[in-house]
């Protein structure tokens, strides 16, 4: 266990959370005009109706994945079903489901790249997001397939060092060695992870934090009551509604 | 008993020339800026025709609106909220831009910037999506005044249904064709589809006048209200990724001015209102079966001279000049006192509050071109009855089908027309004119007093907001606080301009006022972020 050993793992991931939570806040305090998911359907519809809900299906399904390999302990499920079961249900599911989100979102990037309209409307927020996006599933494609192995050839089980790392950060003993002890495949992942999550407050990410969950139980018709205030004045330093005589294609965000 | 106001317009289509006033002003007004340049709150469409977007009535294809079940309740034609949620990453039925119509400018720098030479320079048409050369191939109005009906009158949507029905041809040949303007805007409805539709519960309908309007800092443009809204009055700017509609002017309607629309209409042919009406008897009439649609949103308007209602409204906090706006209300008139507007396409179920009075112009045009007189009861009653066609297709429009209120509703009107030339030539004043369509003579001067004369005072009865009363002399105490003013900038706690930014750069009308008033020209500078020329006034710099 050395020094970089300990910022990586001991200190990068609260600083990672605390980007996550102070960003997310600033986020939505400041700036709910930008908060989003900037639908390109409009523009192009075909595609996007394949690959934006296989996309997402299929992270929801590996988000699952994550959380129940990282929370329940490896003794609990041993308890349930032998390794190789639980093995071969998680790489079954798990790949099916990195599959589709691969495949998704390769369409989603193909779709940008070659429609026009959805290329012109990709700013360079998105574009740093698609990059980090598709590094981080990509990486975790390579740690699922050949991250079992350490260099010298030992069988390698994440659940016993990534895992056993990831709980021990959520009661504030970060288990550094646990995590020193994984493979560089995961350690990348991770790594890739952490840049993910400290972007999501920063880009059009937000929008999964916002997932409309309340419209199951709220009533169809919203009554409100005109604002108190007469509109307060917005300024040129604000984001909103562009001033009049903005191009669709002007890019410049005042 | 749930009272509430709700503003409303009604436009008499009789008066419609077509002239698109109303789209231009609505534009520069509100969708002047970028995300925006094809969005028209206000259009203005040739019928019979297309519409804007495209057939935007097939509701089999764009499942728009509500639809009543088995049962007797609604549910929304595109689905439960289950279904919406598991299909949210992509709207299953969403219109596209090729829908609407690729929006474009001329390269007008072209025509002096080009070098000398044999051609003459052309300003080519550039999309102003991809910034490339274009063919224009539609726009908001392409199949304005029956413009390439050949082509495409066939596909209007009612005149295929009628022809369905009818099992017949339905000529278009110039001559023999009917026309009229439809004028729209948002329908401010009553049971609004689009705000079912929200998943984030974004858009809401004001409590205190029904204006519905979309929060933008709340809409995450999850962009299901597009597919809710049966008229497509909910547009997405594809700059910003929010919905954005109609805000039926609520700056200038809370100062008690008209819509932008209405104050320019060339035709002075929109009224604008109050009504009061039952929020709790709202999802029932809405469930009313087809045939009973009209006259169950005629009974939720309730009468404002009840005493019952007054008191009601009186109780439940309504203010007195409201009361007394809602019993003047030229919108309640001609809906429920005179029957002669009529709601579009009730079917959808969403109570609409933008009403029409029914053209009897393809009827009169058509008996002027055949040699008649098209001022004659007799020929008038007469022709209605006959031109099946005209009378069908604004059943289509207004009542689901039923022919019969809409040849009552025209028969009211050409009634008027003979009666009132009775009285202009002094032939006298019949009232068994007024008889045969179930009016007096008196009510018929008056109802031609509101639709003809159409005093401004008269079209507009629009009360102020009551602001006030919940905050003193506000208007007073805060009024440093707009734009120019020394308070404006300190609003967060971290300094200058921060905390929540108002996305709409509107400025109220006291502020307006006293930059009118003021002896300097408003600087580029107070005014560089506006989002649109709702208040433009004279005393502005000059310089862009
Ligand atoms: C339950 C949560 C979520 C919901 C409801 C949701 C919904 C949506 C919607 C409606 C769009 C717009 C599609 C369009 O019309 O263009 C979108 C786009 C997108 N979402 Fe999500 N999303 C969720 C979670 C996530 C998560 C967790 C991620 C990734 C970490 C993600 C990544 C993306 C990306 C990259 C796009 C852009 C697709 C493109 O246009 O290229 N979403 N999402
Ligand atoms: S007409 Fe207006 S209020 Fe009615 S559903 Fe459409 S957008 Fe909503
Ligand atoms: S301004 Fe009036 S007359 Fe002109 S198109 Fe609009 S509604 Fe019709």
């Amino acid at each position: 266990m050395n020094a970089l050993d300990i910022m990586l793992w001991g200190v990068l991931p609260y600083v990672v959370a605390l980007v996550l939570v102070a960003g997310t806040i600033w986020r939505y305090k400041y700036d709910q005009f930008g908060w989003t998911t900037r639908s390109s359907q409009l523009y192009e519809s075909r595609l996007l109706r394949v690959a934006s809900p296989m996309f997402h299906y299929g992270l929801f399904v590996v988000l699952m994945g994550h959380l129940m390999g990282l929370l329940i302990p490896k003794a609990w499920t041993d308890l349930v079903v032998s390794q190789e079961g639980y093995h071969a249900v998680a790489l079954g599911a798990g790949t099916v489901a990195g599959v589709a989100t691969l495949v998704g979102i390769g369409l989603l990037i193909y779709r940008r790249r070659t429609t026009g309209p959805v290329f012109l409307a990709t700013t360079r927020n998105d574009k740093l997001m698609y990059v980090i996006l598709v590094a981080a599933i990509v990486l975790g494609i390579v740690a699922t397939l050949t991250g079992d192995h350490t260099p010298t050839g030992e069988h390698h089980n994440y659940r016993e060092t990534v895992s056993i790392w990831f709980r021990s950060l959520l009661i504030f003993q970060p288990d550094v060695e646990a995590m020193a002890a994984s493979t560089w495949q995961f350690k990348v992942h991770i790594l890739m992870g952490f840049a993910l999550i400290a972007l999501i407050p920063f880009s059009r990410l937000v929008h999964a934090f916002t997932v409309p969950l309340h419209y199951l139980f709220r009533p169809y018709v919203v009554y409100r009551s005109r604002d108190d205030a007469p509109a307060a004045p917005s300024h040129g330093r604000v984001r909103g509604w562009d001033p009049i005589g903005t191009k669709d294609r002007e890019r410049t965000k005042p | 008993m749930r009272i509430m106001a709700q503003v409303g317009m009604v436009m008499n289509l009789d008066k419609c020339i077509g002239c698109h006033t109303c789209s231009v002003t609505c534009k520069q007004a509100w969708t002047n800026r970028a995300g925006t340049e094809y969005v028209w709150f206000n259009n203005v469409e040739t019928r019979p025709g297309l519409g804007y977007p495209r057939r935007y009535e097939d509701q089999d294809k764009w499942r728009g609106g509500w639809v009543r079940t088995k049962s007797g309740g609604l549910k929304l034609r595109s689905g439960g909220r289950f279904a919406k949620l598991l299909s949210i990453f992509a709207s299953p039925v969403q219109p596209e831009l090729n829908d609407y119509y690729e929006p474009w400018t001329y390269d007008y720098a072209n025509l002096i910037s080009a070098p000398l030479g044999d051609d003459f320079p052309v300003a080519r048409p550039k999309s102003l999506i991809t910034g490339e050369d274009t063919a224009i191939t539609w726009s908001a109005n392409w199949d304005d005044s029956l413009g390439g009906v050949y082509a495409t009158g066939s596909t209007d949507p009612i005149i295929e249904k009628l022809r369905d029905e009818a099992n017949e041809k339905i000529k278009f040949e110039y001559e023999k064709s009917f026309m009229f303007f439809l004028p729209r805007i948002c329908e401010h409805c009553l049971n609004p589809s689009c705000m079912a539709s929200c998943p984030s519960g974004a858009i809401y309908k004001r409590a205190e006048d029904g204006i519905v309007l979309v929060d933008q800092d709340r809409c995450r443009g999850w962009r299901q209200c597009i597919t809710g809204c049966p008229y497509k009055k909910m547009y997405f700017n594809h700059r910003s990724g929010k919905a954005e509609k109609c805000t039926f002017c609520y700056p200038r309607v809370e100062v008690g001015l008209p819509t932008v629309c209405s104050e320019t209409c060339v035709g002075r042919l929109r009224y604008l209102g109050i009504v009061f009406y039952d929020a709790d008897k709202v999802l029932e009439a809405a469930s009313a079966p087809d045939d009973e649609l009209y006259e169950s949103q005629l009974d939720l308007l309730l009468d404002p001279h009840d005493p019952q209602v007054v008191a009601a409204a009186q109780a439940a906090g309504m203010p007195a000049d409201w009361i007394t706006a809602a019993q003047r209300s030229p919108i309640y008139a001609l809906i429920k006192h005179f029957k002669v507007a009529l709601p579009l396409h009730p079917e959808y179920r969403t109570m609409p509050m933008v009403w029409y009075i029914p053209p009897l112009s393809p009827v009169t045009d058509l008996l002027k071109d055949q040699g008649h007189d098209a001022e004659a009861a007799g020929n008038l009653f007469g022709a209605i009855d006959a031109l099946r066609i005209p009378v069908s297709y604004l059943a289509e429009l207004f009542t689901a089908g039923d022919t019969s209120i809409v040849t009552g509703v025209l028969q009211k009107l050409a009634a008027m027309r003979s009666y009132m030339r009775g009285v202009t030539l002094g032939t006298g004043r019949d009232p068994e004119l007024a008889a045969a369509v179930g009016m007096t003579p008196e009510a018929m001067e008056q109802m031609y007093r509101l639709l003809a004369i159409a005093k401004y005072d008269e079209r507009y009865v629009i009360p102020k907001a009551h602001r006030e009363e919940a905050h003193g002399l506000e208007e007073l105490a805060c009024s440093l606080d707009f734009e120019g003013g020394p308070g404006m900038y300190e609003s967060g706690p971290f300094g200058e301009a921060s905390g929540r930014p108002v996305p709409v750069a509107i400025e109220t009308y006291s502020a307006l006022k006293a930059r009118q008033q003021a002896e300097e020209a408003a600087s580029s500078d107070q005014l560089h972020h506006r989002a649109g020329m709702l208040n433009w006034d004279a005393n502005e710099d000059a310089k862009p």
